[in-house]
């Protein structure tokens, strides 16, 4: 294990140098300021600020983080939805990010301290795995992720599941959000860098129809920090010579088909609907729903989830001053929130930015904030 | 903030750990003759004669008792021989160590810390001259607690308050080794490996670097809780310097990073309890570092930062990739997938 991470040469100095003297070249060539681009991805926002490769990017690019972040565009009341079920009796199982998510008035924590049965897991079969424990119970997975994610639990769905297990589903398309972005005037992104993991499983290829739609160039990217540079030099090489096309950078892992048997077992069991991604917009075929024919295993269909009697008439105060749903769209970044890293913090999040390790606030949070580091010699 | 309740954040030497400390402990605080409460730092000095009178003291708490590369007896006869060491004394002359053990603690397990805490005196030419015993209900106390003060004398105390722009910013070797190897065994993640604590008494290396040093060794740290990235705050801010931290220059085992890229934990904010962070003036960077690398534990020692004028209280990373600022660790770092 120790040599393999020794070896990772995508962390090398001298390359970087390299492509951050390419970038500063092709920003020049274009010769317009700002040039924003958009990626959609907590784990390209990790590899930025953990490397710290914002302070070596040209004054004029902006690299923005889009909604990429799964936990928080997870919508207020699918949140409802999952407390309304501890709250009815079932048992809710979900991955930790979602705990400290806040719905309308509580949160799947303030349910868990409310007596409601939580638990947090690592994994979709972990959930089967308790439900087959505790037969006389129901048990709810309430599920979270993008398409890459979805596939795990369209899997599971497909190789069976306990009859007392039902799935609610708020997973989400990344795709479609992207087309709503590009759509937003105020943003101006002029490319995009999609996410790599996501693209081992849809393939480079499903980018193609939005880059000439739009205009606007693909780049699909890799995590480790030369991937992300590498990335955003051919991005803003795509954008100087006005072509929207889309590039695999990743292509290690990626091919243009993508993971046909997986895709398969995604569509099988879920189909794209039009849905709300928190802070965002209404985001058309960007939820991910279980088709009609596993109504059986929908937790919609097998209970009645009584929302109102958990929805909130309290109004947060400070809820009202957070900005999550501007920076998930791209229009502000986490250091112009006025909440951000004082009253909004990691033990104390006010936004769903702030809960989740992908979310943009928490992640410049850990990784020190944002201020211009280009002065200081 | 008078109905908050304490959290296990308030023990990691991080900073709720300070706030709690400044907000309810620094009320004890009064005027002594040389380094008292108020300075938070890692021990006291008063003023005896010429001399100091350096005094600190530990309790000791660690899950589990015994770990990869020591225990808690090693730990606690180390820990306090380092604070001792960190304020420029390297002499103890004297420890008390007090025992508060458990209802039903093994008594073979109690005669293993014994013989490690013995061991560990002698490395360290430290011997106990006094000590306490309590036992505590079961369930009243989670198997044992040690503390241990310790005494000495010195005649030139080095604060952790020294750093002006231009001093240079050494760490003894290696990070993270204590800190992994006890998480590893206590959430038992199946990845230990090679993974061993660092702990062991400092002070024979401190002499050494005093006595290269002299009055150029301005400010010294043990990383313990809060680990690199705490110190580097503390320095800073006692300081009112900035402090520009070259991450590739900071040595970490291959087993640590390993263990901490699969966990998303930051070396820099994991615990140590056998090294020494440790500001120079510029001209004396060489002379200590050829001290240090000539002592067995010593050997990788490395130049990792340099105290800036810019940005006091701040501490900027630099990533051999990119730079962004250090964030001062919160609570004690726990692995992602717990």
């Amino acid at each position: 294990m120790a040599s393999a991470i020794e070896e990772l040469k995508f962390r090398d100095p001298a390359k970087a140098r390299a492509l951050t003297e390419a970038l500063a070249r092709e920003v020049d060539a274009l010769g317009r300021s700002p040039v924003s681009v958009m990626h959609v991805c907590g784990s390209h926002e990790q590899a930025i600020a953990r490397f710290g490769l914002r302070a070596s990017f040209p004054r004029s690019l902006d690299v923005i983080m889009g909604p990429g972040c799964p936990v928080c565009v997870t919508d207020t009341p699918e949140v409802d939805e999952a407390v309304a079920l501890a709250a009815q009796g079932a048992r809710v199982c979900t991955y930790g990010d979602m705990l400290r998510l806040p719905g309308t008035s509580k949160s799947l924590a303030d349910a868990q301290a409310d007596g409601g049965k939580v638990e947090v897991v690592y994994s979709v079969s972990q959930a089967a795995e308790l439900a087959r424990r505790r037969p006389a119970e129901q048990v709810v997975f309430f599920a979270s992720g993008f398409e890459t994610t979805a596939v795990a639990t369209a899997a599971l769905v497909l190789a069976g599941v306990p009859d007392n297990l039902s799935v609610l589903s708020s997973h989400k398309y990344v795709p479609a959000a992207m087309d709503v972005v590009s759509g937003m005037k105020e943003t101006n992104i002029e490319g995009f860098i999609a996410a790599g993991h996501a693209a081992t499983i849809t393939g480079w290829g499903i980018f193609e129809p939005f880059a000439r739609q739009t205009g606007t160039p693909v780049v699909v990217a890799g995590f480790e920090p030369l991937d992300v540079l590498a990335a955003i030099v051919e991005l803003v090489r795509l954008i100087r010579l006005g072509r929207p096309e889309v590039v695999n950078c990743y292509p290690r892992c990626v091919s243009k088909e993508g993971n046909r048997p997986a895709q398969e077992k995604l569509w099988k069991v879920f189909q794209a609907v039009d849905g709300n991604w928190r802070g965002i917009a209404r985001v058309p075929r960007g939820n991910l729903d279980l088709k009609p024919e596993w109504e059986r295993v929908n937790a919609r269909h097998r209970f009645a989830i009584d929302t109102a009697a958990v929805g909130g008439a309290e109004r947060n105060l400070l809820a009202d001053r957070c900005i999550c749903g501007s920076i998930m769209s791209g229009l502000a970044k986490p250091d112009q929130c006025a909440l951000f890293g004082k009253e909004c913090r990691p033990e104390t999040p006010v936004g769903a930015c702030m809960v989740s390790s992908e979310g943009a606030c928490k992640i410049w949070h850990v990784y020190g904030g944002h201020p211009n580091l280009q002065e200081v010699a | 903030m008078a109905d908050e309740k304490v959290a296990l954040k308030h023990g990691a030497g991080g900073r709720a750990m300070r706030a709690l400390i400044e907000d309810v402990f620094l009320k004890l605080a009064s005027p002594v003759d040389g380094i008292g409460l108020s300075a938070l730092d890692d021990g006291a000095a008063l003023r005896v004669g010429d001399r100091w009178l350096v005094v600190t003291t530990d309790s000791h708490v660690v899950h589990p008792i015994f770990f990869p590369g020591g225990d808690i007896g090693r730990l606690a006869i180390s820990g306090t021989v380092n604070d001792l060491a960190m304020m420029g004394a390297t002499e103890p002359l004297a420890l008390t160590c007090a025992v508060i053990l458990e209802e039903g603690f093994p008594r073979r397990d109690l005669e293993r810390l014994r013989d490690s805490m013995l061991a560990t005196c002698r490395e360290a030419n430290a011997p106990i001259v006094t000590g306490d015993t309590k036992v505590m209900g079961k369930g009243e106390i989670d198997g044992v607690v040690l503390n241990t003060t310790g005494v000495a004398l010195a005649d030139r105390v080095v604060s952790d308050a020294g750093l002006r722009p231009g001093d240079r910013i050494i760490v003894t070797g290696s990070v993270g080794d204590h800190g992994m190897a006890v998480m590893m065994r206590r959430h038992q993640l199946g990845l230990e490996g090679d993974l061993r604590s660092d702990v062991a008494p400092l002070n024979g290396l401190v002499r050494e670097v005093l006595r290269a040093g002299g009055e150029d060794v301005v400010a010294m740290k043990d990383p313990t809780r809060g680990g690199l990235a705490s110190v580097l705050h503390e320095m800073a801010g006692k300081a009112n310097v900035g402090i520009l931290l070259q991450e590739p220059a900071v040595p970490v085992n291959p087993e640590v990073r390993a263990a901490c890229e699969v966990l998303g934990i930051d070396p820099l904010v994991v615990a140590n309890e056998g090294k020494a962070v440790i500001g120079v003036r510029p001209g004396a960077a060489d002379r200590v570092m050829a001290a240090l690398r000539s002592h067995p534990q010593g050997r990788r020692a490395a130049l990792v930062g340099t105290a800036l004028g810019e940005r006091p209280g701040q501490v900027i990373l630099d990533t051999g990739l990119g730079r962004r600022m250090l964030a001062e660790p919160d609570g004690e770092p726990l692995p992602r997938i717990c």
